[in-house]
């Protein structure tokens, strides 16, 4: 580990993926390294001095805008939440997300994402009037109910969850499988107490939820901490099941409900 | 469909083991794989011995036998093995009756099938490295879909933590005959063969019990409480109690708290899984041993 009191001018040789369209080379850079970098200011200092044209998405650099999504050392991560005291002595690799057609150097084309959400039911809550809301259509929520689904609120977009899904990264499962961020949006509206749309229906057939073999690898990459194995994705694999694959539920429902 | 082609000339490059992660990524799914494995085998084996899984003279009982439908011990609930048990090809054991329970709430578990889709099937090995197959059908086609009825399982499973702590709090009484020495007279030997010394006038059953404690009787106390950590805190539970449920406060108090009380063990599935595990296995082994003059059971009192 570099220690930060010896780090006043210390130089870290960065190794960083540099090409367009899906072909390129690693590149080397060096950047001095003072306490409290991150790898995004350390490529910063890299634009500022040595490779103007070196492409990368970022903003905020505070962990809240989900752009500097990369693979550093082989792990994708956000590179301003990404310390360089994190990281162990030797050259530092970074490389774009591997699940996504390059653009050029470390910027993807996340558009595939956004395809994937226009496919979920946005909120649809029950009409003015029904239970929980009232006549003027607004609606009060009780704190454990908010909390269930503040926790799937917090996601900034990173798509690093994406990223490692190894259905998307080593599968390509693009076409049948949604992949966990989308996962996450459709359990906040599933659980949301007044809401009233159907989306098993999606998550069964067009999201293919039962793709998901719940190696957990989005969730040891989520930035925000989101348990998204655990509260989103398990839970909605159990409401499926309940739908499409537990008989006695599927007889109870079918003797007793006008829908499943 | 440009946008949804994969990129070519990935720097991670592809095939198994495949990654730029520097850190010791094979060391976590190589200590599963060799405990899942090592346990498997073990299980297997001490499943399909089919002897030394009682101590005469105590009512310890192997959890892989209990509970004991058909056996040699005194425990056995229909006597000894049963006619219709094809002697001739398998020899019988009381465990291959009833180890399919557990075994298959294991095996259907969710955090079971994280341990091992990583370490023994590597799908994937690790977060971010490259997998040794390409074709996949994940739990969508047979015989993963069939995962789906974890819940079954857990019903199974419900049983057997109670089943289990009665064993455990059975292990605290010891049989005695009328002078206070240690009962003796059984019909069969721990290893399955009859006992020479039976003795047909003596008394057959013990005069009373009193209580002990060993460490094995503490094994055997302490292996339901970690099997129910883990059985309480079952995904498909918490589903079941109150995940389904979409508000929690429109007039679902329990079903709330029951969430809660099944959250908070989720929390920690995996040491549970793990724990209970190894925890069960090793109590077979002190009885086996205990049963077999080996080890001793460390009476306290």
């Amino acid at each position: 580990m570099s220690s930060i009191g010896s780090a006043a001018a210390a130089t870290r040789t960065f190794k960083v993926w540099r090409g367009e369209r899906g072909t390129g080379e690693f590149k080397s850079f060096t950047a001095e390294i003072s306490p409290g970098m991150v790898v995004l200011d350390a490529i910063h200092q890299i634009q500022a001095t040595q490779a103007p044209d070196l492409a990368c998405r970022w903003n905020c650099k505070a962990g809240k805008c989900g752009s500097c999504s990369a693979e550093v050392n082989g792990k994708p991560r956000l590179m301003c939440l990404t310390r360089m005291e994190s990281l162990p002595d030797g050259d530092v690799t970074v490389t774009p997300m591997k699940s996504f057609p390059s653009i050029k150097d470390l910027v993807t084309d996340v558009s595939w994402n956004y395809e994937q959400n226009k496919k979920i039911t946005p909120f649809t809550p029950a009409k003015r009037g029904a239970a929980g809301v009232a006549a003027d259509g607004t609606f009060r929520m009780q704190q454990v109910d908010v909390e269930r689904s503040q926790e799937f609120r917090k996601c900034i977009e990173c798509f690093l969850c994406q990223d490692t899904c190894h259905v998307i990264r080593d599968h390509d499962k693009k076409e049948v499988f949604s992949g966990p961020r989308f996962f996450v949006r459709a359990a906040s509206l599933e659980m949301h107490p007044v809401d009233t749309a159907d989306r098993e229906p999606f998550l069964k057939h067009t999201g293919g939820i039962g793709f998901c073999n719940i190696t957990k690898c989005c969730t040891e990459v989520c930035p925000e901490h989101i348990k998204i194995t655990d509260n989103a994705i398990i839970p909605l694999k159990e409401r499926v099941a309940d739908r499409y694959y537990d008989p006695v539920v599927m007889l109870w429902r079918w003797m007793f409900k006008k829908k499943g | 469909m440009n946008q949804l082609s994969s990129p070519v000339a990935a720097p991670q490059g592809s095939g198994f083991g495949a990654t730029l992660r520097t850190d010791q990524w094979w060391l976590g799914p190589l200590a599963t794989g060799s405990l899942l494995l090592a346990f498997l085998i073990y299980s297997t084996i001490a499943a399909f011995i089919g002897g030394n899984y009682w101590v005469p003279g105590t009512n310890y009982l192997s959890p892989f036998y209990s509970p004991e439908l058909w056996g040699t011990s005194p425990h056995a609930i229909f006597g000894i093995a049963p006619s219709w048990w094809p002697t001739g090809i398998l020899p019988f054991s009381a465990a291959l009756l009833i180890l399919g329970g557990p075994a298959g709430f294991r095996l259907t578990c969710y955090y079971y099938r994280k341990a091992y889709y990583r370490s023994l099937w590597f799908d994937p090995v690790a977060c971010a490295v490259g997998e040794p197959r390409k074709s996949y059908w994940g739990e969508n086609s047979l015989p993963l879909i069939l995962w789906n009825l974890h819940r079954y399982f857990l019903y199974l499973a419900i049983i057997f933590v109670f089943v289990l702590l009665y064993d455990g709090i059975l292990a605290h009484f010891f049989p005695v005959n009328a002078d206070g020495s240690a009962f003796a007279n059984y019909h069969f030997l721990a290893n399955g063969q009859p006992n020479p010394a039976f003795n047909a006038g003596g008394p057959l059953e013990p005069h009373h019990h009193v209580f002990g404690m060993s460490l094995v009787s503490l094994t055997l106390l302490i292996n339901p409480l970690l099997i129910a950590g883990y059985t309480f805190g079952c995904h498909s539970l918490r589903h079941l109690v109150g995940g389904k449920k979409d508000c929690f406060s429109c007039g679902n108090p329990v079903r709330f708290k029951a969430w809660s009380f099944v959250s908070f063990l989720n929390r920690n599935h995996a040491v549970w899984a793990m724990a209970s595990l190894v925890m069960v296995g090793f109590a077979d082994i002190y009885v086996r041993l205990v049963a077999m003059g080996i080890w001793p059971q460390v009476r306290f009192f």
